[in-house]
């Protein structure tokens, strides 16, 4: 395991360095449109053939993992921060606490959040640059993530909370910061790196979608969701392979953040 | 009137010759993208509804979509009077509703009534208002009624053509029907099942009664992908609207069954925000209202480009308000603007805009940047605005391209005016320029890009307004030709909406459907569907 | 909802009438939050903009006497407030409203479509939780770590790939649609619950029971689950609602006419009753299976 582990921790190290590297790997900006050659197959001037719009793909996805790779994963930290203190709080305390969290935690996954993100978008002003629309959408991700963990949070704390093991550090004099610290927080961990784990990809599949709302990365910038997006349409299941490319990065990345988590839970 | 019978002939030849293979219990089957919003047909505004009301709906005339011309249907003739507002229609003997309630001169006077009432608001109805007032109705006998308006009505015989016939009588109320087809099944968010309505009054010279096929499957599908998959499987019949890469990819799976039958009459445009009270910076809309700055953001615009990337070569660069499809209205003379940069640059110039480092800016020194809102999930405006932006970057103009829900976008353009371009289509089903009064007139709520003007905002508005009301009054239809054309040479030379493209009409047809002469004009593929009919010849899943 | 159990479990002297009366309780608590539910969605759709607008209004043959009664028509005057009362008054009498989208009373909708939706939710459901902690569990239990990488591989692949692929997969291979919310859910259900079985396979007195040479499966069934099950039972309940999530994208794309499709449509509509009736509807039944996965925690032995 600890050689997949390096293995892991190099392909991630590799496509970041790439990534921060894009100016000077790519070879042609993402914007550039090779009008003369929209949609070409993969060739050596452009790895990863070009789009509809004759855009270097390699360029594009180089471009695109520097935006997702960066915000996707904060806004997974945050969503599972959130779902950590605000599970972990509500099942701690018990009581009225724990039903009114529980209760607004249930009606947080239930409203139709759309709404709010159109809102938002409406107060934006619609010069707002690609980047930070798209750094919005991710705070917003992140803000709006965390509901469905902390429930399961709060019943891993509850229990927690309940347990023989808490009641006897209780009797022999522990105080609540010590339980919380050197007990409680540990105990969160397969919970929250569960969520960390599955909102970086969900998180940057929601990003492409929402722009459909003018949120999300705006042309030309690329992201992976965007990205993605063109395996939406039947000619990636034909004749152009090369369009998954994207996803598999995905799927290495993903695994790869996995593993290596996975074996910081087991040396920790 | 020789034309029309000559056509009409030639169908009947063809189809006695060769419907020898028709199946009675065939079923057409084909998507509509939503559920019908309205079943009652003088309220159809959407695709789905729109479809079941040329199925199901009874005209006194039809436009015939090949010809353009008009032919009789429930009425064997008509006359328009001289001064243009009233219209005497001689109805078709022995014809009945589905329900079995004979079709007279009362059951057009109750639908003139029912289409005409302020209450209803029917798009159909609002245009034949050229003037307030009450339309009145005179029955001389059971087939013979005189429609008088309170003013003349341009084109008035053609605008029967979306009238479908209700009856006065019939517990059915819209239910009852006069056309090919009747409503026999739906199921919300899935389908509408039509059955052949067994009082329909055509026969073929054969004797036998149309139309051919017995029912039509209206399967409720959004996806256009999966569309074009249940078709090259089999499972429908026809597709009526197709994406230029569907029909790319459709040709090169089975070449005759993509059809593409020229130009049609939509359009794609983009506009600047010229409202003086929209929250937008002052110096942007000078920028937007000059001229100048309007026609060189229109030739810096790669037309070619556009036509060849994002609709595959199924479209032509536009020229102005009129598609070359609009036989009778296009102005020849005119021709699409050709990509200039160094001419875009001069004009620029002109209004003291200055390039400096690749990016523009005005006489105080703003840099020259917009944004353009369209709406999201259309992957051909998505794309077009990407490449106005770089045909745009090239001249130092900076564009933020912003997709909205349509909701919203509607919202921001019609209500709030806070957006400062916009990239949208027109979808055009009416030939006549008057459809459009409501765009040109400067107090038109749909004057996109000043709506509601008080007074016109500019002399060649003014002017605008002088000829689409003067050729709105007008029956000599050389004199309004004219007027029409001198409108669209404004418009070309103004640009308040810089034409993009005009878009062909991409369909496709299953080998199985026989009789089908696709067209520009909507319904393209199924405008003849009293003598279409299928083979066996196709598997179809069950 | 602890009081609760306790009383089920007949922890007090007149166990039936405490029971009850906490039932109620409990009942009236749902009913709050419902009603709660209805009026937030009914605020977020009412501040959004597009509300009140409709795609009839650039219809240019409209004369302007049409075009305000459309526009009268789709924004009526009445005030947030006033028109949840009135609301809420008519679903008293089993009025849910009609639909400005499509004309059609929204009871009739919910109930043509809501089978359809039940059925892949389903179906969604049965599918992630069979896959998902059956590989979980065989990760767990498995000393080789082949299992574990293999479907922990598996899931990042379908957690990577957009549901509307996943979607277009299964019409590509003619596969019933609906399995692919199964899809959707099954590497959220896997991840969490491998990561919780982990855990309680590591406890010490797993250990010791696996040292003094317990069967694996008994272990698994007296031990693992067991110190995983609230949690577990947690991610049971919630993941009802992601289950009704994932059916929009899905219904939306594959036109099932399902309760996700129809909420697809109101949405991009903005018809506020329809929007309000669901998610009132998504409020109830969210809250309904978390407190069964709540109760059914609580009152285990």
């Amino acid at each position: 395991m600890k050689t997949m582990r390096a293995v892991a921790l190099v392909f991630l190290a590799a496509v970041l360095a790439a990534s921060i590297a894009a100016n000077w790997i790519a070879p042609a900006s993402y914007a550039r449109q090779f009008r003369d050659q929209p949609d070409a197959a993969p060739s050596a001037q452009h790895l990863l053939g070009t789009d509809d719009l004759g855009r270097d793909r390699f360029s594009r996805l180089l471009y695109g993992t520097r935006i997702s790779l960066l915000l996707a994963p904060a806004a997974a930290l945050m969503s599972t921060v959130l779902a950590g203190a605000i599970g972990g709080a509500a099942g701690f305390a018990g009581g009225w606490i724990e039903v009114c969290v529980t209760a607004a935690t249930d009606l947080f996954l239930s409203l139709p959040w759309l709404f709010l993100l159109i809102t938002v978008r409406a107060c934006l002003p619609l010069n707002v640059s690609p980047v930070v629309s798209v750094a919005i959408t991710f705070v917003l991700l992140g803000c709006l993530g965390w509901a469905a963990a902390a429930r399961v949070v709060c019943a891993d704390v509850r229990s927690f909370r309940n347990s023989d093991f808490v009641l006897l550090a209780r009797a022999s004099g522990a105080g609540g910061a010590r339980l919380l610290m050197r007990h409680l927080v540990p105990n969160l961990a397969p919970v929250l790196a569960a969520q960390f784990w599955i909102s970086i990809p969900v998180f940057i599949l929601t990003e492409a979608n929402l722009g459909i709302l003018g949120l999300g990365v705006a042309e030309p910038l690329p992201s992976w969701g965007s990205l993605l997006r063109e395996l939406e349409s039947f000619s990636a299941y034909s004749a152009q392979p090369w369009l998954f490319a994207p996803l598999l990065l995905l799927v290495l990345t993903v695994s790869s953040f996995q593993i290596v988590l996975h074996n910081e839970e087991v040396a920790g | 009137m020789k034309r029309w019978i000559l056509c009409l002939g030639l169908i009947f030849a063809t189809v006695s010759t060769r419907c020898a293979g028709a199946q009675p219990g065939s079923e057409l089957r084909f998507c509509i993208p939503s559920d019908p919003r309205t079943w009652n047909p003088l309220l159809v505004e959407d695709d789905a509804s729109e479809t079941i009301r040329y199925l199901t709906g009874g005209v006194l005339v039809r436009l015939n979509r090949q010809t353009q011309q008009l032919e009789p249907e429930l009425a064997t003739a008509w006359k328009v009077s001289r001064a243009g507002n009233a219209i005497r229609f001689t109805l078709r003997r022995n014809v009945r509703f589905s329900d079995g309630s004979a079709f007279t001169a009362r059951d057009v006077a109750y639908t003139i009534a029912q289409l005409m009432d302020p209450a209803l608001h029917s798009p159909t109805g609002d245009a034949f208002r050229a003037a307030p007032g009450k339309v009145i109705t005179r029955i001389a006998d059971p087939y013979q009624i005189t429609i008088v308006f309170p003013a003349p009505v341009v084109g008035l015989a053609k605008l029967f053509d979306q009238v479908a016939m209700l009856s006065a009588t019939s517990p059915q109320h819209e239910r009852a029907v006069l056309g090919p087809y009747q409503v026999a099944d739906y199921r919300a968010g899935s389908f509408v099942l039509l059955r052949r309505n067994p009082n329909y009054w055509k026969h073929d010279s054969a004797g036998r009664p149309l139309p051919y096929i017995e029912s039509v499957r209206l399967d409720i599908e959004q996806n256009r992908d999966i569309e074009l998959l249940r078709l090259t499987r089999g499972e429908i019949d026809l597709i009526g609207s197709l994406s230029p890469e569907s029909y790319d990819r459709l040709s090169a799976k089975a070449a005759g069954m993509a059809v593409d039958a020229g130009v049609s009459l939509d359009s794609e445009q983009m506009w600047f925000n010229q409202a003086p009270g929209a929250p937008i910076a002052e110096y942007k809309k000078t920028w937007f209202r000059s001229t100048n700055f309007r026609r060189a953001v229109s030739a810096s615009i790669h037309r070619d480009d556009i036509v060849r990337i994002v609709f595959h070569g199924h479209a032509r660069p536009a020229v102005s308000w009129i598609s070359p499809a609009n036989r009778a209205w296009f102005d020849s003379k005119l021709a699409p603007h050709a990509f200039d940069r160094s001419d875009a640059l001069r004009l620029l110039a002109d209004d003291g805009f200055t390039l400096v480092n690749g990016v523009l800016h005005d006489r105080s020194g703003h840099a020259v940047e917009f944004s353009l809102v369209t709406n999201a999930g259309n992957t051909a405006r998505e794309r077009m605005a990407a490449m106005i932006q770089q045909d745009l970057a090239a001249i130092g103009i900076r564009v933020h391209v912003v997709t909205l829900d349509f909701s919203s976008l509607i919202e921001r353009i019609t209500r709030s005016l806070n957006y400062e371009a916009c990239l949208l289509g027109l979808v055009n089903d009416d030939l006549d320029p008057n459809a459009q009064m409501n765009v040109w007139l400067s107090s038109g709520e749909n004057h996109q890009w000043n709506p509601g003007e008080k007074k016109p905002a500019t002399a060649w508005e003014a002017e605008i307004d002088r000829l689409m009301r003067a050729q709105a009054a007008s029956l000599d239809a050389k004199k309004r030709k004219q007027d029409v054309d001198r409108v669209q040479e404004i418009v070309w030379q103004q640009e308040p909406f810089i034409y993009l493209v005009d878009k062909d009409a991409l369909m496709a047809v299953s080998p199985n459907l026989h009789n089908v002469s696709p067209v520009a004009l909507r319904p393209q593929v199924y405008w003849n569907i009293d003598w279409l009919w299928l083979s066996n010849s196709g598997s179809r899943r069950p | 909802m602890a009081d609760l159990a306790l009383s089920l479990a007949g922890g007090e002297p007149r166990p039936a009438r405490a029971a009850v009366r906490k039932l109620a309780r409990h009942l009236a608590r749902i009913l709050v939050v419902v009603l709660l539910g209805g009026f937030l969605g009914a605020t977020l759709v009412r501040v959004a903009p597009g509300y009140g607008v409709d795609a009839r209004e650039l219809d240019s043959r409209l004369s302007a006497e049409s075009l305000r009664a459309v526009r009268r028509a789709a924004a009526p005057r009445e005030g947030l407030l006033p028109f949840y009362l009135h609301f809420c008054e008519r679903l008293l009498h089993g009025d849910l409203g009609e639909s400005r989208l499509l004309h059609m009373p929204v009871r009739q909708l919910v109930a043509e479509r809501f089978p359809e939706t039940a059925k892949s939710v389903g179906l969604g459901l049965a599918l992630a939780w069979t896959a998902g902690l059956g590989l979980a569990a065989a990760a767990v239990m498995t000393c080789a770590g082949g299992v574990d990488l293999l479907a922990g591989l598996l899931a990042s692949v379908l957690v990577c790939i957009p549901a509307a692929v996943l979607a277009l997969l299964f019409v590509i291979m003619q596969a019933p649609e609906r399995l692919a919310i199964g899809l959707i859910l099954f590497p959220k259900v896997f991840q969490y619950a491998r990561n919780l079985l982990a855990d309680a396979a590591a406890r010490p007195h797993v250990l010791a029971a696996r040292a003094r040479g317990a069967a694996g499966v008994r272990v698994f069934l007296r031990h693992i689950l067991p110190g995983a099950a609230p949690q577990l039972l947690a991610l049971g309940g919630v993941s009802v609602s992601m289950a009704f999530a994932a059916a929009i994208p899905v219904e939306a794309l594959c036109d099932l006419p399902g309760i996700g499709q129809l909420a697809w449509q109101a949405a991009m509509g903005r018809d506020l009753a329809l929007l309000v009736d669901l998610t009132m509807i998504v409020t109830l039944l969210t809250l309904l299976a978390n407190s069964a996965a709540d109760l059914a925690g609580l009152g285990r032995p």
